[in-house]
């Protein structure tokens, strides 16, 4: 075990978790941004550099700072390693250096981005982007390009974290895109027409953190927003079943994998669940989906709760109310 | 002329050859090593000469070697670095070409040292020709027995093989070179681990400079502390120096760290003064990648003192008014070159090269290429001199490897020894048309220029 | 595609070389033998890799032919379009623009009457500038092929242009005699 302190909270994890895994095991404010890191797929992460944070103390054996920033989702922790993300100026100075990076050649093209409201980059831009562009050069474009017929890929938008081509490594048995060129002329491609085309394909899109892979069969039915996630799940014998519907209605605009808080996919799904099972009646409905309540996709999102919980909310309130510190409420960890 | 302790043979004729070769007392650091030496002790020979990486890092070799995991189970690895591809670098080549035995044995010896079985020498694919002149000294190396199954009749076996790049400058990054060499696309790795213990097919792997394996020769036959009698401090040895650009005698020079620097560029035994008659502007003495110096801080340190051509003297002073002396390639630049012209074709270069694998890099590199081009035209505004130097800030020290400081560097030197010059672009955007202003009208000063 | 991969196929001869070069890495690490059997097919396959060429590397290192697309799409050496008989590739890198490289390319354009990046309406050459080559203290240069042409003067490079209209094509493994003075 090593114990690492991060933003001034300390805490103990396995010997080789990363500082990223370390910093989402504390949770809070403080877990770094990943745009390429996944952790279930193997050898992703280092590339986007929005992760970098500052080792202000490499362990306790050898007290001395790590000269330079460090990716928190490549780098193992040591026992004894301080850590700085928020607190480390330098650190956001770095990643509002990389979020403009990341959108100098970006389309901006939100408006009428199917991944509007549920994009990482967007989110990430929110955070620490600036608010205007210094970039006056014409931005880079690719054509827009069907691989396979279930999906479009957008190059305009990627931001090249190589999470497709390892579900194709790693979840298929033939990979038949990859990064292609090189620099900023680098692309995801098939290079000659060919259609990424297997029971699994469709994870791409669910761990694609932008818009440059989109799911066609969903492409411009609604904002996601004013859909109703629904997590559901079926009997099925290649995966899990276990999706979330998005629905309008009743009607079932699209079928995506889970995703935990840190928009990651645990268990990827089929493309017969994804695709092929767009009515109700072939899923079993467990209830609303869970959605962050910051997230643009929450509005109009109420999930139950019991009478009872909502009693002892407002009691805490009132006693808030009446000048005492606030109680710590029914889901917060001490 | 100084000590020359791997060219001292160059001018003989058919040194390219094995018969030549080993007339003039080529092969001896083999049967020195193999026969009277262990490995550990051919290790601690190159500790003790405070032999550094040729390459451009100026890692102590000894140190790198003694890294290598030889606990492991897996086969280790050597493979030699003859990517050379930092623009103004050339001397690999010139050593390959013309003394290919020199690092045949040299990659014999510290092979041996090592421990390894199998060796490559990973030499970049334009140099095509001068694959075929290794091959050719490694065929007769086989013939001769100082290759292939027991070597001298010990129980020493090494096989050695040459392997074509094909055109990436990212692959003369140590773990770019690696995942090259094993078919794959020059990303370099994330590190941790190093080579030392997960390098080529992820088994132990040291990977050197052609030039720190053939001075590997030198040191075993003299010893490692007769090699560090050569040299000042902890600058020892011999180094290989590319001059180029603006001089009388461009080429490759071996000197004897140490040299100061303006007998360096002057003498008629180097560089031969400036070519045309003209004055001395500016030098970048260790490759693209390090920082410009306008000639008065090339010669002399900010303190007053003569530069001498040592890791150390370069350096003094920092980045502010220091550089470094990298690769050894030393671009000579006379009065009439355009500072902004010159760091405009670097960036391209850069922009080029990237892989284009980590954000700041990808983006970053065509950033600044794309604003000096407007600079250099005559489209710029004041505000992107200080946009690039933003700019080279926040690609350096945030990437992968270090191609994103190399790209940084350049930009960042340029601009704090030579502002003025990029605000004249700015100011006067009908005078920097013709490509070759300056060769028309030297800049002097904005100052000047304005009164006028 | 399935009939025109069938005519792509080595010489006897390139397979065999083909064959060695596959033995000089460990046992399962055929795929080191990339990039030297992508020199070698593009040598045998008229300068440059064609998708059914690269299929065809793919097959004789049993990888998938994305491996090798990747690959080959990175490294500025290998073609992916056909190129002219005679490729002059030059560096317009720092030193060697230092020395007269821009005024060189300018003869070059001039001489054969294209553009960087075209090739002449007869197919015989293909210009471009390319990144450092290595070959800084004898600027300006070129590489044409396997072989470099070194310290070029506006005249030399004419010279050089004329010698190699009257030759087959440079070919990518050799590096050719030619004097220009």
């Amino acid at each position: 075990m090593a114990k690492v302190t991060i933003d001034g909270v300390e805490i103990e994890v396995a010997d080789g978790t990363t500082i990223l895994n370390a910093a989402r095991q504390l949770g809070g404010a403080s877990v770094p941004p990943a745009m390429c890191y996944y952790s279930s797929l193997k050898g992703s992460g280092g590339k986007c550099r929005v992760c970098l944070v500052k080792v202000a103390q490499g362990s306790g054996k050898d007290p001395r700072p790590i000269p330079k920033l460090v990716a928190s989702c490549s780098t193992p922790v040591a026992d004894g390693m301080v850590v700085q993300n928020l607190t480390s100026p330098e650190v956001l100075e770095a990643r509002k250096g990389v979020v403009e990076f990341l959108l100098i050649n970006h389309p901006l093209d939100c408006p009428v981005c199917d991944q509007a409201g549920e994009c990482d980059l967007q989110n990430l831009a929110y955070e620490h982007g600036a608010s205007t562009t210094r970039y006056e050069e014409e931005r880079r474009t690719f054509e827009k390009i069907d691989i396979g017929d279930k999906i479009k890929l957008h190059m305009t938008r990627c931001i090249l974290c190589y999470r497709c081509t390892m579900v194709a490594n790693q979840l298929t048995d033939n990979r038949v895109h990859g990064v292609l060129n090189r620099g900023d002329a680098s692309e995801i491609s098939t290079y000659i027409e060919k259609a990424v085309d297997n029971d699994f394909s469709g994870n791409m899109i669910d761990v694609c953190p932008v818009g440059a892979l989109t799911d066609k069969t969903f492409r411009f039915k609604s904002r996601v927003w004013f859909t109703k996630p629904m997590d559901a799940h079926r009997s099925c014998t290649k995966c899990s079943g276990k999706t979330v519907l998005w629905m309008k209605d009743n009607e079932v605009l699209r079928v995506t994998a889970r995703k935990d808080q840190y928009g990651e996919v645990k268990e990827f799904i089929c493309n017969e669940c994804r695709y092929d099972h767009k009515n109700a009646a072939d899923w079993t409905i467990e209830g609303p989906r869970h959605i962050d309540r910051h997230s643009v996709i929450a509005q109009n999102h109420y999930e139950k709760t019991d009478l009872l919980t909502l009693k002892k909310e407002i009691e805490r309130q009132i006693e808030f109310q009446k000048g005492k510190p606030l109680p710590l409420a029914l889901n917060e960890k001490k | 002329m100084g000590r020359q302790l791997l060219l001292e043979h160059i001018a003989v004729p058919g040194i390219e050859t094995f018969e030549v070769y080993r007339k003039m007392g080529g092969y001896a650091s083999v049967e020195k090593a193999l026969k009277t030496m262990t490995p550990d002790q051919v290790t601690e020979q190159v500790k003790s000469s405070g032999l550094r990486g040729r390459g451009g890092a100026g890692f102590p070799a000894g140190m790198k070697w003694s890294f290598l995991d030889r606990k492991s189970d897996k086969p280790r690895y050597l493979v030699c670095n003859a990517d050379e591809s930092e623009p103004g670098t050339f001397k690999d080549r010139y050593l390959m070409e013309k003394i290919p035995h020199l690092l045949v044995e040299g990659m014999i010896t510290s092979s041996y040292a090592l421990g390894a079985k199998t060796s490559y020498i990973y030499i970049r694919g334009e140099y095509m020709y001068v694959l075929q002149i290794l091959e050719k000294a490694i065929r007769e190396a086989y013939a001769a027995g100082f290759l292939g199954k027991n070597i001298l009749g010990t129980d020493y076996s090494l096989d050695l093989y040459v392997h074509p790049g094909a055109g990436a400058y990212i692959c003369g990054e140590e773990t770019a070179l690696l995942e090259s060499l094993e078919g794959k696309r020059g990303n370099p790795r994330l590190k941790p681990p190093f080579p030392a213990i997960a390098g080529l097919y992820a088994s132990p792997t040291v990977v050197n400079n052609v030039e720190t394996i053939a001075a590997v020769v030198p040191i075993v036959n003299l010893g490692g502390d007769e090699y560090a009698k050569v040299g000042v401090g902890k600058s020892t040895g011999t180094k290989l120096i590319s001059a180029s650009g603006h001089i009388n005698k461009p080429g490759v020079y071996e000197i004897e760290l140490g040299l100061p620097v303006e007998e360096f560029i002057y003498s008629d035994q180097y560089c031969g003064g400036i070519w045309k008659g003209r004055k001395l502007k500016a030098v970048v003495a260790g490759g693209s990648s390090v920082p410009i110096l306008p000639a008065e801080l090339i010669l002399k340190t900010a303190k007053g003192e003569p530069r001498l051509m040592t890791y150390e003297s370069l350096s003094e002073g920092g980045f502010i008014s220091g550089t470094m002396l990298g690769s050894g390639g030393f671009i000579v630049m006379d009065e009439t070159t355009c500072i902004v012209r010159n760091l405009w074709t670097f960036a391209r270069f850069y922009h080029h090269e990237s892989c284009g694998q980590c954000s700041p890099c990808r983006e970053g590199t065509g950033w600044m290429e794309k604003v000096l081009h407007r600079i250099e035209h005559g489209h710029g505004q004041m505000s992107d001199i200080d946009l690039l130097v933003d700019v080279a800030k926040k690609i350096e020290g945030n990437t992968i490897c270090p191609l994103g400081d190399a790209a940084a560097w350049p930009v960042a030197s340029a601009i704090r020894h030579f502002r003025e010059e990029f605000e004249y672009h700015v100011k006067f955007p009908e005078k920097v048309k013709n490509p070759k202003h300056f060769e028309i009208e030297p800049f002097v000063s904005n100052k000047q220029l304005v009164m006028a | 595609m399935a009939t025109e991969k069938e005519t792509i196929q080595f010489s006897d001869s390139a397979l065999s070389k083909a064959k060695e070069i596959i033995g000089r890495y460990p046992e399962g690490k055929q795929k080191s033998a990339l990039l030297p059997l992508l020199h070698l097919a593009q040598s045998e396959f008229d300068g440059w890799l064609s998708p059914a060429v690269m299929d065809y590397v793919a097959s004789l290192l049993q990888i998938k032919p994305i491996e090798v697309y990747e690959v080959a799409t990175f490294y500025t050496m290998f073609n992916l379009e056909p190129v002219g008989n005679h490729l002059l590739e030059v560096c317009r890198t720092g030193p060697c623009w230092l020395r007269g490289a821009e005024d060189i390319v300018k003869r070059i354009e001039q001489k054969l009457n294209i553009k960087v990046g075209e090739t002449t309406a007869d197919g015989k050459f293909t210009l471009k500038t390319v990144e450092c080559l290595g070959s800084c203290g004898t600027a300006p240069m070129l590489q044409c092929g396997a072989t470099f042409f070194e310290n070029l003067s506006e005249e030399s490079v004419e010279v050089l242009i004329e010698k190699l209209a009257k030759q087959k094509r440079s070919s990518y493994l050799r590096p050719t005699e030619i004097n220009v003075g």
